[in-house]
């Protein structure tokens, strides 16, 4: 059944120079529909980079970018946003000065048709209302909903942005790494709201701690300087030789 | 009590639901003010009623300035331009009229909002391609150069000298001929509540909550699906419009446009009103065009040196109070409601005479040196109000000074009195909010 259908998310030889320097050298990937993918990698291996061209924060130098089997190597940000890829980003990147329930509703909007509506009291367009409430719900922030987005805890400001990011209701999400800074609680609640969120979703996501790479992960793939080095189910990639001494190193044997 | 406990199952509806409310209580109660506002005591002069009407013009500019740099993020340092013009635009179709099209004249400001948007649609596209600093400079210099073009096309702009037209010669209304002031006034006064309720309606629609978010972070905007530079566009083309209006309402008052319609200090002064006031709510810019127009119309007939007492208050604000002068209204919002509220207006009080005496002792020292600097043939004798100060002897300057100083000193005391009742207000907003 699948065989007929494209990849989620497809890459072919992407390349990202940033001058003469070579950030990107040749990535190709396959992310099936409703696959939960992985992306790790020592610091510096290239995977917020991957995540900017992917998104269409920079245009790749090189290379063939499909969501859905369609070209979106270079379009931008936006269009790419419209056509169902949302992202999240390591460094929070929300609207300080707007409430929680702004936040989202921002994301919102697009999605269900309502662009550049210059005509119509946002507080009056019901859709916009309920989805944004369910987002609230999902990523539990609904008891911060008026609160300045900027004067949220940063565990909660992480929880908003990955609200923003999925509110739009985009099939395909790129989360960079929900837990960072996180203390350990934090972070086990940030991976169920990440898990509860990519159901019936296509997810791509950037994390540097281990176990939640492996418990989460259908498959992962392993970024070294530009590419990619391995691509398979957790189990193997915990015992592939070339990781262990490119990557994980300590972390596979303790 | 009603409002809530009716809508309580969804919070959604409830803020809503109550904002909706309160909002057409405030609108109805600003509506009737500025209809009986000209018949107030003091006010049913003609100079009242032209300050009334001065104001009510700087109202709407200020709110469509406020559309860039309050709910946008965009700070322009040429919005006269679009008044200018739309002001322009204002002039010639009242010397149509003049010359005997059909229009009556109250819908002249219209002439004014088409020029107003024409002009921030042309040059829109081309400033917003870039927000912040470029932002700020180009706008700058598309200020220069259309207040230079003025003077290169006279047909159109007359020059210094500007367009002339006449308000009452054209086919009129009946009883609305506007040949009185008061006529004037209404007439703005209704197109200042019209514009003002249509550029709050703006903020609230999706465009106007998205212009919110690029001003807060127009990169996360473009991750949202919307194109940042699409919506400064809009944004700018709104301002436009509603500068235009209040340039088409300014020649309906003034039944004169000239080059300093477009100028820099028109451009400064739209600024000045905005922050003044405070750019982080609706209300801010309007209490900042009713101030600063308040200061320039009576300081002016005071002091010449009227305009330096207007940097001074501007800068104290921006350093003491960035969020404007409605802001410091607002900021009492929480505690209105608690006990301890008296004593922090007791100490207000308390602190108002050493800021009574820093102020006196500040105006007899910039009054005497004004004299001495520009107006020497005066005399060296200035009168502040029942006091004659001469500024050739020594006393007035020390006794200036120890004011400027001693009130400084006591001001700062004052204030920390004043900082512990606020804490106390504060504390007891917090505790007893919850009953």
């Amino acid at each position: 059944m699948n065989a007929g259908s494209p990849p989620a998310l497809e890459l072919v030889e992407v390349h990202k120079r940033f001058g003469a320097t070579p950030i990107v050298r040749g990535v190709s990937l396959a992310v099936a529909p409703g696959e939960r993918h992985a992306l790790i990698g020592p610091n510096g291996a290239g995977k917020s980079t991957l995540f900017n061209v992917i998104s269409g924060r920079f245009a790749p130098t090189q290379g063939s970018i499909r969501l859905h089997g369609r070209e979106i190597a270079g379009a931008r940000a936006y269009e790419i946003n419209r056509l169902g890829l949302s992202r999240s980003f390591q460094v929070t990147n929300i609207f300080p000065r707007l409430s929680v329930f702004e936040n989202v509703r921002c994301s919102v909007l697009w999605s269900l048709g309502h662009r550049y509506d210059w005509r119509h009291p946002v507080d009056r367009l019901p859709d916009v209302r309920e989805r944004t409430e369910r987002t609230l719900e999902q990523i539990r922030m609904t008891s911060r909903r008026d609160a300045p987005a900027g004067v949220l805890t940063y565990a909660e400001q992480r929880a908003l942005e990955i609200g923003i990011t999925i509110a739009s209701g985009a099939d395909v999400i790129l989360l960079d790494e929900p837990t960072a800074g996180m203390s350990r609680s934090e972070a086990d609640n940030a991976v169920e709201l990440v898990r509860t969120v990519s159901q019936d979703r296509t997810l791509l996501i950037v994390e540097h701690d281990m176990s939640v790479v492996f418990g989460l992960a259908d498959r992962i793939s392993v970024l070294v300087y530009g590419r990619i080095v391995a691509t398979d189910t957790p189990q193997r990639i915990r015992a592939n030789a070339d990781v262990q001494t490119a990557y994980l190193g300590v972390t596979a044997h303790a | 009590m009603t409002d809530a406990g009716v809508a309580a199952p969804s919070l959604g509806g409830r803020t809503t639901h109550a904002h909706g409310a309160r909002d057409r209580r405030v609108w109805l109660a600003v509506a009737v003010l500025v209809v009986v506002l000209p018949h107030a005591p003091g006010l049913t002069t003609d100079f009242g009623r032209s300050l009334l009407t001065q104001m009510g013009i700087a109202i709407v500019f200020a709110l469509s300035y406020n559309v860039l740099f309050g709910e946008t993020g965009l700070l322009s340092f040429g919005h006269a331009v679009y008044f200018g013009l739309g002001g322009y635009a204002a002039i010639h179709c009242m010397r149509a009229i003049n010359h005997g099209l059909p229009l009556p004249m109250p819908f002249v400001p219209l002439a004014g909002a088409a020029g107003g948007l024409v002009c921030g649609l042309a040059f829109g596209a081309l400033t917003t391609r870039r927000a912040g600093t470029i932002f700020a400079l180009i706008s700058l210099g598309v200020g220069e150069l259309v207040y230079a073009a003025t003077f290169l096309l006279p047909g159109l702009f007359g020059g210094e000298e500007g367009i002339t037209a006449s308000r009452t010669r054209a086919l009129a209304l009946p009883g609305l001929d506007l040949g009185s002031q008061l006529q004037v006034y209404y007439v703005v006064a209704a197109w200042a509540l019209v514009s003002a309720a249509a550029m709050r309606a703006f903020t609230r629609t999706p465009v106007g909550r998205l212009c919110n978010a690029v001003r807060d972070n127009p990169e996360r905007v473009q991750f949202v699906g919307y194109d940042p530079q699409r919506i400064r566009f809009i944004a700018f083309a709104v301002a436009g419009l509603f500068a235009g209006v209040a340039g088409g309402l300014h020649a309906l008052n003034y039944e004169i446009v000239a080059a300093d319609a477009v100028g820099a200090q028109r451009s400064g002064s739209v600024l000045v009103m905005a922050y003044m006031g405070g750019t982080g709510s609706f209300a801010g810019p309007v209490v900042g065009a009713i101030v600063l127009t308040w200061l320039e119309t009576s300081l002016s007939a005071y002091t010449s040196a009227w305009l330096l007492y207007v940097g001074l208050i501007f800068i104290a604000i921006i350093l003491f109070a960035p969020a404007g002068l409605w802001g410091i209204v607002a900021m009492h919002a929480p505690i209105l409601h608690t006990r301890a509220l008296r004593r922090v207006l007791a100490r207000y009080a308390v602190a108002l005479l050493p800021g009574a005496i820093m102020v006196a002792g500040a105006a007899a020292l910039i009054e005497m040196s004004y004299r001495l600097s520009t107006q020497r043939e005066l005399g060296s004798v200035v009168k502040l109000g029942p006091l004659a100060l001469d500024a050739s002897t020594p006393v007035p300057w020390i006794a200036g000074a120890a004011m400027l100083v001693g009130g400084l000193v006591l001001l700062r005391i004052s204030a920390r009195f004043v900082a512990v009742a606020w804490q106390a207000a504060t504390l007891e907003a917090r505790g007893g909010g919850a009953p």
